[in-house]
């Protein structure tokens, strides 16, 4: 790792469940190539994966930047998506306001933020109701 | 175990990978649900389960797990394969159903993660 402020930027695609989470893919393989420890990476790579896919269950696809510095990992989800009515309740285990065939995917079971709080230092949700949601997290590197 | 013991005790086949049948598998997590999968952290698991899309292998990928055992004799189309031999993620297709799969595994040793907090 060098002292380097690196940006990476992806554009999550709208409504295509086959190809949710080729960005966090290419993340974590760029992590790993920079030398961050497995363990970090592995944060990074589950928390926004699940936001990735989030994106795709709930909004029209969205943006993510990544900013990658010496101390922290930094991760700005942003989307234009109907917006969180209930933060709090989103963020309880096991509430869900996903479709049933998402449901028959894999997903929807009400875990994607409670995990994506799991595995960050900090997480912040700003959301309104017609305009978007935007998530960030940070990973600490130590 | 490694993931041969884990083919020989399910009397599973491998769809991708035995040419890593040698890695050691530490623990196992069995769910058809990715974001249950997503809130157990552990290194070098096996997953089972009945689900078979790409984003199985999505989620393995962001574990590191190192080998998916398809339960009820699912198999994987040529997309999810491709991704497991790029990704390293040795496959196994089962007859067997994810509660006597898990039961079989637990019984020669393999135990799951710590409860969920």
């Amino acid at each position: 790792m060098n002292n380097d402020t690196i940006v990476m930027s992806y554009v999550v695609p709208a409504d295509d469940f086959t190809r949710a989470g080729e960005a966090s893919s290419n993340v974590k393989g760029k992590l790993k190539k920079m030398g961050v420890p497995p363990e970090i990476v592995r944060k990074v790579a589950i928390a926004m994966y699940e936001g990735e896919i989030n994106m795709v269950i709930h909004a029209t696809g969205g943006t993510i930047d990544v900013t990658v510095s010496p101390e922290e990992i930094l991760m700005v989800l942003k989307d234009q998506g109907p917006g969180i009515e209930n933060i709090d309740l989103a963020m309880q285990a096991g509430y869900s306001t996903a479709p049933d065939n998402i449901r028959s995917l894999g997903f929807g079971a009400g875990m994607g933020l409670p995990n994506m709080k799991r595995y960050t230092d900090e997480m912040e949700i700003e959301s309104k109701l017609g305009v978007g949601t935007t998530v960030t997290m940070k990973v600490k590197m130590v | 175990m490694t993931i041969e013991d884990i083919r020989e005790i399910l009397g599973a086949e491998y769809v991708v990978g035995e040419e890593w049948k040698d890695r050691e598998v530490h623990t196992a997590c069995g769910s058809d649900m990715m974001s249950d999968v997503l809130a157990f952290m552990k290194d070098q698991s096996v997953l089972l389960t009945g689900l078979c899309n790409l984003q199985v292998i999505r989620t393995c990928e962001m574990m590191d797990i190192i080998c998916i055992v398809f339960v009820r004799g699912k198999l994987p189309d040529e997309g999810m394969i491709e991704m497991a031999k790029e990704k390293e993620i040795a496959i196994l297709t089962s007859g067997h159903r994810m509660f006597s799969a898990c039961g079989m595994l637990y019984e020669k040793g393999l135990r799951g993660g710590p409860d969920y907090k």
